[in-house]
């Protein structure tokens, strides 16, 4: 497949952004079983609407990605067979609640829908952050799902699409929280880098066994199926169209065995250890700016992720359009 | 059922009118809908006799052709000053454009009408400039054919009276068995397909020949790879295999062919290798049929035609002692050692396939006879109560022709298709109108350079068909008078002229030079001359005293074509969407298997801009010269414009033969003759622009010999005697011109220095030789052959303008087996030098299985000159496609015969694309990658239409929503 | 169809939907097979890849109710247009051995299609009437997604009017009524000039289609996708000859006729010389 940068941004920004949120309510979580103090001051305020912006600029880039950005709207029409549907709905239901729960966090108005005296989990932000809890995940399913589904993209139509899809929103949201909590909460530092080095040693696992899977795949298509002619030596020699066309296109990233191979190491390298490495060092000398390095670094490692992703999944009509 | 609004919006404002296609030379009839007066679409016309329905990618292409930017719409001239070749024009009214052409031609007219040159392409309006070019009194004119099929036409007309595409096919809806030789997609393009297609259905057995597998030998039952050049030695092999198993038409060849005819075998006799006559001449006949057979059973020589039993094979001897033979032991003979063996190693084909093919052919002919009940007579009085027919026949295009052993290759398989009994009968070859004809056919030219005088129409016809040496226009020292050299020593049957050294003969002055060059539709700067590169120079090439060698070009075209760039006046052509146009019995009809048909064009949109019609340029011409044909006695018009000419024109006065058959008489009741019909051009437009005459059905077969069919054709005046037309397995008129070189001829006598030349080539029987470029080269620098081939979807180099075709084919590649590259160490893809002895080009190489190890081809005339066809500078045309004619030569190392003789076939001088012998080497990595030679970048001239970055081509007024899946 | 309750498209209703596996794309239900299914049916015995569809196709659509159909760099460096139909050129096998495949492709109006359930605005879909996949151009938002489910590349985007275009098996000839009977048929089968373009129902077992997919072992394309292609292909099939050794020996051999006819000299004795009957 031809990586759509639009497409890139997209799925990148808003995977950060649901992790991010995530994170959010991970502490809140936590502090209300008081597991862990909640912070001080702007915190959840800031930073849900960070999240809120990384979405919105998600749903910008996807803007790019489309003919007619102004019919957007009628996207949301086949919730019932579209995955691409359930992500437009899910997307605004997601990007709605984290401005309540953002907001609700910033007013300070937090009042026990169950009580005065009923467990924090009664909390108007609690309740808030689980039904955008629940939107992040199925945000994520349905994002994943998307290439996912596709039974003839082998790359793609496997479980693992969707996971490495949540976790790896998951461990740069949470990377971005430990950035942002280095600024405003300190004391969450140290939690949120945990977890970032968790999640993050978690997806490499996932998407190690995605690489590897893939590795070995074997295309059930071929040119034989493709055209329906019984034998081991098929050529095409021509396409019908030697300027291009739409499915040279689309299909196609152009690009040579060992430039793939070279953005694989630079993802390899940029989304796991080299973030791993800056987190802990940031962790350990307290360092804003190794910090920022790590989010930044694995953002980026995620962008060369992403093309890879999308590079490396052979579309079967590429059968039809290899020789100009 | 399906949609609203918008399906009556589009409705409106929509007229339909037939007309005729020329995105071919093809002809299919069309349907074009125009909404408000721009094309809607082209489709093809189910009323019509020759495509039935269908169209093909050109045809539906028609839009693109229309509205090119490419099209030239002004008359023009080169600037003051300006170089020829920098298409730096300034425009010009046609009134002056007339001016100066009236002026020039009639000075030339006055003193050398030989002084001017008109040459034209793949132009079907033969009838008209041949005329034009007589009454001018000029023997300077040809059509494309000899550098396009020549060797085919002749090859076989020679033959068998007829030939292949608009003259004669196969019959495929009878046969079974096809055998097709060398074509890619040919002439007859949608009706070949129809066929084929039909045929295979029918579960007939197609085996292609040829040494790439694409096109139509994509579909066939068997593909037989063979190495260029060499179809000579398997189609002999063939007729070897086929005679030693006695699985020839023993019937059929000695009651309709030569075969049993005695032939003098006295080597001392001037009468030696012609045919014994008897002495009793039939006086009052011009061709006394008074050739012999011997008679088996009374084992003497006997009329033919008698109640005898002719022998084929044997040696005799006459009463008067002369020794002879029948012509087929001569056949016997010569074939005796061409064996399978001896033809596979030339051929790469393998014996067995040999042996094989040929007894496919044999036991089909013999075991499948056809049976019609049609009852005819033959021209000697026999009653036939049926047609009968091996239903065996053939197709073969340039692969045979286009080299320079392609005459006798095309004898040879005319001797084939012969010998198997498959000529104008069921299931075989069939003659279509207005063939067949005497062999030779019956015009000449004119015979001695004197018949050239000022101000007087040629003495003859500027092409013909030399029947004997005194046939050919020489001068009295032998030498050519035209300037092609066409019908002299060189080639002497060069019956459609040698358009392909005329440029090259003009620059030399050699045999003289010329003042004017009038070139129609013809892109004689890029891909129909040979040795590209060197012809643009002689083109701009001034002599001594800074004059252009070749004073004056008049370019007619309908595009900016490389060749415009070369122009001193530039005449804009409508296409063929804005014109009339015949498609003349006079010319090259599209008759059919059941009798003559003709066809128009009419136009169903004005023309653009300032285009006119090139047939209204040589009517204006010829009435302002006063030409005969165009004047009345007083010096003034005969004819308003063309359709009023073609209306009125009679080949004579009161003969009722015209331009058209159909529709003649005064209200258009008669057909083949009668008077003048007013309203001719509005009956064609009722009947789908075409005229179908169908042949009783005993007329239509056998017709070399149908009593009933030649008295009708000479009552049409389709052909001027009714005398049986026997097929020449034996040739008399080549043996004719070897005993001129031998001294034993008299009359015409050859120079000297090519009296070897014309007693190998000129011999009466078929015979195998290696191509002249092989012979001449060094095969071990040059071990391959190069060949180009048709793509279907383009026509020549005149689509690369089409917005929709030039996706199809933006550029080209080199086609060569993996091999090539393994031995070159280059890869698939690679750019390389493909080198002959004549020059190199760089292109990109392409590794195919479909093409026999030892041959490279790439499609014809994709490759661009920049800029050209209004293509932008970096299209992929200029860049990356490239043109195979700068390899080829137009003209012959020097040898033992001569220098400066054309690369062409020492017959009929047929043009020898197919002969080039090249190498493939890899390009350095360091060098451009882009095709090599360059030329300078050709700018757009004035008059042309901008050229737009993106299209969306719609038909009239755009609704203001189109929608086809609104629910 | 029924109005979707939320956006008031018509689309299939909730119900006609199965889903096979979690992660798979849902799949229309298996059609009845009563119902209308209009296909081509290509026939690569006798396709010489002439490309005359492809352009019919083109110019019938361009100025059709699909159109216009884009051309970029018309006169340019690699010129590219949006085209439903492309002829292609396969090479099976080695030298001498080698088939040239001429292979046209356009949408296949699969009877499972997955470019449909896809869409995510419903501009996709299959017309129950017929089974034609068509785009509703208005609905269409560009964004490709379709053209990924299809795994067959029969989609191509209009670069300047930014939807989804395809093949619409010319549904704005097929039922057009001003035109001739005989012509109510797609562009490009009326063009084709060796009728390797059949088109008609393939759910009517009685139909040309059908009994040629039959007869002559018509093949859908991939049918590892379970997309269940209308359109089939009618593979090449080769006419051969066998030869009898004793076809080349019989008596009616005409090299039998040759040489002299045995003559007998009437000076020769004769029985009748020694014998009186
Ligand atoms: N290497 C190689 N070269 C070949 C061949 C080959 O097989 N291999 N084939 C040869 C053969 S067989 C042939 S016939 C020649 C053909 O060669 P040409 O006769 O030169 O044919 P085209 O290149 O099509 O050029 C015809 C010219 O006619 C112009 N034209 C098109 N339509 C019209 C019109 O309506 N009116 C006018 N006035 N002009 C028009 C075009 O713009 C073009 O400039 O090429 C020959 N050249
Ligand atoms: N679409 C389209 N149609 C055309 C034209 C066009 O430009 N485009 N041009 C028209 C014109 S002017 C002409 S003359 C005709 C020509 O019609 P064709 O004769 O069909 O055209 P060519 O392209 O010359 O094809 C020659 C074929 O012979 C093969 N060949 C070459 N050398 C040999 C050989 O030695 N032996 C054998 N057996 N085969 C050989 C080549 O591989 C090729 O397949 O086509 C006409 N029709
Ligand atoms: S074969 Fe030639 S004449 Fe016939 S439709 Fe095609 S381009 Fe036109
Ligand atoms: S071929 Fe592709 S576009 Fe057409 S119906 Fe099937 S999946 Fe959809
Ligand atoms: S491109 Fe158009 S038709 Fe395709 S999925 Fe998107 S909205 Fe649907
Ligand atoms: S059916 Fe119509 S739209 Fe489809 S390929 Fe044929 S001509 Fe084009
Ligand atoms: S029009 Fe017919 S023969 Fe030509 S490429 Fe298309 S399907 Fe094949
Ligand atoms: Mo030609």
């Amino acid at each position: 497949m031809h990586p759509a940068f639009s497409v890139i941004f997209l799925t990148t920004l808003i995977g950060a952004g649901q992790g991010l949120f995530l994170a959010l309510m991970t502490v809140q979580a936590y502090a209300d079983i008081g597991a862990i103090a909640l912070p001080e001051g702007g915190y959840f305020g800031i930073s849900s609407m960070i999240a809120l912006a990384l979405l919105v600029a998600g749903l910008v880039a996807s803007f790019f990605h489309l003919g007619h950005p102004e019919r957007a709207w009628r996207s949301a029409a086949m919730w019932r067979t579209s995955w691409l549907s359930r992500e437009v709905i899910a997307l605004p239901i997601f990007m709605g609640l984290v401005f309540v729960y953002g907001l609700l966090h910033y007013l300070g108005y937090n009042p026990n829908l169950f009580g005065k005296d009923a467990p924090p989990q009664g909390e108007l932000t609690y309740l808030v952050g689980l039904l955008g809890v629940v939107a992040a995940f199925a945000l994520f399913v349905c994002t994943g799902m998307i290439y996912g589904c596709l039974k003839f993209l082998q790359e793609w139509n496997t479980p693992l699409t969707p996971i490495n899809y949540t976790l790896f929103g998951i461990a740069s949201g949470f990377t971005l929280a430990t950035v942002l909590a280095a600024g405003m909460a300190p004391e969450l530092v140290k939690f949120y880098g945990g977890w970032a080095i968790a999640f993050t040693v978690l997806v490499f696992i996932t998407r190690g066994a995605s690489l590897i899977r893939n590795q070995r795949i074997k295309h059930r298509s071929t040119l034989a199926t493709a055209i329906g002619v019984r034998h081991a030596q098929i050529q095409q020699k021509a396409q019908g169209a030697m300027g291009g066309s739409f499915n040279t296109r689309e299909y196609f990233h152009g690009k040579t065995a060992a430039f793939l191979k070279s953005i694989k190491w630079i993802f390899l390298v940029l989304v796991f250890p080299l973030p791993i490495l800056l987190l802990a060092l940031g962790l350990q000398n307290d360092s804003v700016t190794l910090l920022g390095l790590a989010f930044t670094t694995q953002y980026v490692g995620l962008l060369a992720e992403r093309w890879f992703f999308f590079a490396q999944a052979k579309h079967p009509q590429n059968l039809y359009y290899q020789t100009i | 059922m399906s949609n609203n609004n918008t399906a009556s919006t589009l409705k409106k404002g929509v007229e339909v009118k037939n007309t005729t296609c020329y995105m071919c030379a093809c002809r299919c009839g069309i349907r074009v809908t125009l909404r408000d007066g721009e094309i809607r679409y082209i489709q093809g016309n189910p009323d019509h006799p020759l495509n039935k329905g269908v169209i093909c990618a050109k045809g539906s292409s028609g839009i693109m052709k229309q509205y090119s930017p490419a099209r030239l719409t002004k008359p023009l001239k080169r600037r003051e000053g300006a170089e020829r070749g920098a298409a730096d024009f300034e425009v010009i009214s046609w009134d002056e454009a007339f001016d100066i052409m009236e002026t020039r031609l009639r000075h030339l007219r006055e003193t050398d009408p030989k002084k001017f040159a008109l040459f034209t392409g793949r132009d079907q309006m033969q009838a008209l400039t041949g005329l034009f070019a007589k009454n001018f009194g000029t023997p300077n004119y040809a059509a494309h054919g000899g550098f396009c099929s020549v060797n085919m036409a002749a090859g076989m007309i020679y033959t068998i009276g007829g030939s292949f595409w608009e003259f004669g096919g196969p019959d495929l809806e009878r046969s079974k068995l096809f055998i097709m030789f060398g074509t890619a997609e040919d002439h007859h393009s949608n009706p070949l397909k129809i066929e084929l297609a039909n045929f295979k259905r029918n579960g007939g057995r197609f085996i292609s020949i040829n040494p790439v597998r694409s096109g139509y030998s994509a579909i066939a039952d068997e593909w037989v790879p063979i190495k260029p050049g060499t179809d000579g030695a398997l189609i002999l092999a063939m007729i070897h295999e086929i005679i030693k198993t006695g699985l020839y038409d023993r019937d059929f060849l000695t009651q309709y062919s030569n075969a049993a005819q005695l032939v003098n075998q006295d080597l001392d006799s001037d009468e030696f290798g012609m045919l014994v006559r008897g002495l009793e001449f039939d006086e009052g006949k011009i061709h006394p049929h008074d050739e012999m057979w011997w008679d088996r059973k009374t084992d003497r020589a006997v009329q033919t035609h008698t109640e005898a039993e002719p022998a084929l094979m044997g040696e005799f001897t006459l009463e008067d002692g002369t020794p002879v033979k029948p012509s087929f032991q001569l056949l016997v003979e010569r074939v005796k050692d061409y064996t399978p063996e001896w033809a596979a190693d030339i051929t790469g084909v393998p014996a067995d396939t040999i042996r094989r093919l040929a007894h496919e052919m044999g036991i089909t002919a013999r075991d499948e006879k056809i049976e019609l009940p049609i009852a005819w007579t033959d021209v000697w009085g026999n009653e036939h109560e049926t047609v009968t027919g091996n239903p065996v026949s053939f197709h073969a295009m340039r692969g045979l022709a286009a080299h320079s052993n392609g005459f006798h290759s095309i004898r040879s398989l005319s001797i084939l298709m012969s010998i198997l009994g498959t000529i104008d009968r069921p299931g075989g070859f069939r003659h279509k109108a207005p063939f067949p004809r005497p062999i030779p056919p019956c015009p000449k030219t004119p015979n001695n350079a004197q018949d050239i005088k000022p101000n007087t129409p040629l003495a003859g016809m500027p092409l013909g068909w030399p029947a004997d040496p005194n046939d050919l226009f020489v001068d009295d020292d032998g030498e050519a008078v035209r300037l092609d050299k066409a019908f002299s020593w060189e080639y002497p049957l060069s019956v459609h002229g040698m358009m392909h050294n005329a440029i090259t003969n003009a620059w030399r002055g050699d045999p003289y030079r010329i003042d004017t060059l009038m070139i129609f539709m013809a892109n004689m700067a890029w891909n129909s001359t040979m040795n590209t590169v060197e012809v643009r120079k002689m083109l701009n090439d001034k002599d001594e005293n800074g004059e252009y060698k070749i004073p004056y070009i008049i370019v007619c075209d309908a595009f900016q074509s490389e060749m415009v760039a070369f122009a001193d006046l530039v005449l804009p052509d409508t296409t063929y969407l804005e014109r009339h146009d015949v498609m003349s019995m006079l010319d090259r009809p599209i008759s059919e298997f059941d009798g003559p048909v003709d066809s128009v064009r009419i136009p169903v949109l004005p023309p653009t801009g300032e285009c006119k019609p090139f047939q209204e340029v040589l009517i204006e011409l010829g009435s302002r010269l006063g030409f005969p044909a165009f004047t009345h006695p007083d010096g003034t018009r005969k004819f308003r414009d063309y359709p009023d000419f073609v209306t009125n024109f009679e080949t004579e006065p009161g003969s009722g033969i015209g331009f058209l058959a159909g529709w003649r008489g005064k209200g258009g009741e008669k057909s083949m003759r009668g008077e003048p019909n007013p309203k001719q051009w509005e009956m064609y437009e009722k009947n789908n622009c075409v005229f179908h005459y169908e042949l009783p059905k005993s007329y239509q077969y056998m017709r070399n010999w149908n009593q009933g069919y030649l008295e009708w054709a000479q009552y049409h005046r389709l052909t001027r005697y009714t005398d049986p037309i026997n097929i020449h397995i034996y040739s008399e008129v080549l043996q004719k011109f070897r005993l001129a070189a031998q001294g034993k001829y008299g009359g015409k006598q050859p120079p000297d220095r090519l009296r070897e030349r014309i007693e190998t080539y000129f011999d009466p029987l078929p015979f195998y030789y290696e191509p002249l470029e092989g012979q001449l080269s060094d095969k071990h620098k040059y071990p391959l052959n190069a060949v180009t081939q048709r793509p279907m979807a383009m026509y020549h180099s005149w689509d690369s303008q089409n917005a929709w075709l030039r996706q199809i084919h933006a550029h080209n590649y080199l086609y060569m087996s993996p091999k090539v590259g393994a031995a070159g160490g280059f890869d698939d893809g690679d750019w390389v030098w493909v080198e002959s002895m004549h020059g190199r080009v760089r292109c990109m190489c392409r590794f195919s299985e479909a093409v026999e190890p030892g041959t490279v081809w790439t499609w014809n005339a994709i490759g661009k000159a920049k800029g050209a066809w209004n293509l932008t500078p970096d299209a992929n045309e200029s860049q990356q496609g490239f043109l195979l004619n700068h390899l080829i030569s137009e003209e012959l190392p020097a040898h033992k015969h001569g220098a400066n003789l054309s690369n062409s076939d020492p017959v009929t001088g047929q043009a020898a694309w197919y002969d080039v012998q090249v190498r493939v080497y890899k390009a350095d990595p360091s060098e451009k990658a882009e095709t090599s030679p360059q030329f300078e970048n050709m700018l757009p001239v004035p008059g042309q239409a901008e050229r737009k970055s993106w299209l969306s081509y719609f038909a009239g007024k755009k609704p203001a929503k189109l929608n086809i899946g609104k629910k | 169809m029924q109005l979707c309750v939320l956006c008031g498209n018509t689309g299939p209703p909730f119900g006609t939907f199965k889903y096979s596996g979690w992660w798979a794309v849902p799949t229309l239900r298996d059609i009845g097979t009563d119902m209308t299914q209009l296909a081509l049916v290509i026939d690569l015995n006798v396709c010489v890849g002439c490309h005359a569809c492809v352009t019919s196709c083109k110019q019938w659509n361009t100025s059709g109710a699909a159109g216009p159909l884009v051309d970029e760099r018309p006169y340019g460096k690699d010129p590219t247009g949006t085209f439903f139909n492309r002829v292609q050129t396969f090479e099976v096998g080695e030298f001498p051995h080698t088939e040239t495949v001429h292979f046209p492709k356009s949408c296949l109006h699969c009877e499972d299609p997955p470019c449909v359930p896809v869409c995510p605005t419903g501009a996709s879909y299959k017309r129950e009437e017929d089974g034609i996949v068509l785009v509703d151009y208005d609905k269409c938002i560009g964004c490709k997604y379709c053209s990924w489910a299809c795994p067959y590349g029969a989609r191509e985007i209009d670069e300047k009017q930014k939807v989804m275009k395809k093949c619409t098996l010319c549904v704005d000839r097929i039922y057009d009524e001003s035109l001739p009977e005989a012509e109510r048929k797609p562009a490009c089968v009326l063009a084709c000039p060796t009728s390797a373009r059949l088109f008609g129902d393939v759910h009517d077992p009685e139909s040309g289609v059908s009994v040629a997919i039959r007869e002559q072992g018509g093949y859908p394309l991939m049918p590892e996708w379970g997309t269940q292609p209308s359109n089939h292909y009618l593979p090449r099939r080769k006419t051969k000859m066998k030869i009898h050794k004793d076809e080349l020996v019989r008596v009616d051999n005409p090299l039998k006729k040759e040489g002299h006819l045995p003559k007998v000299d009437e000076n020769e004795s004769f029985l009748e010389d020694s014998a009186s009957w």
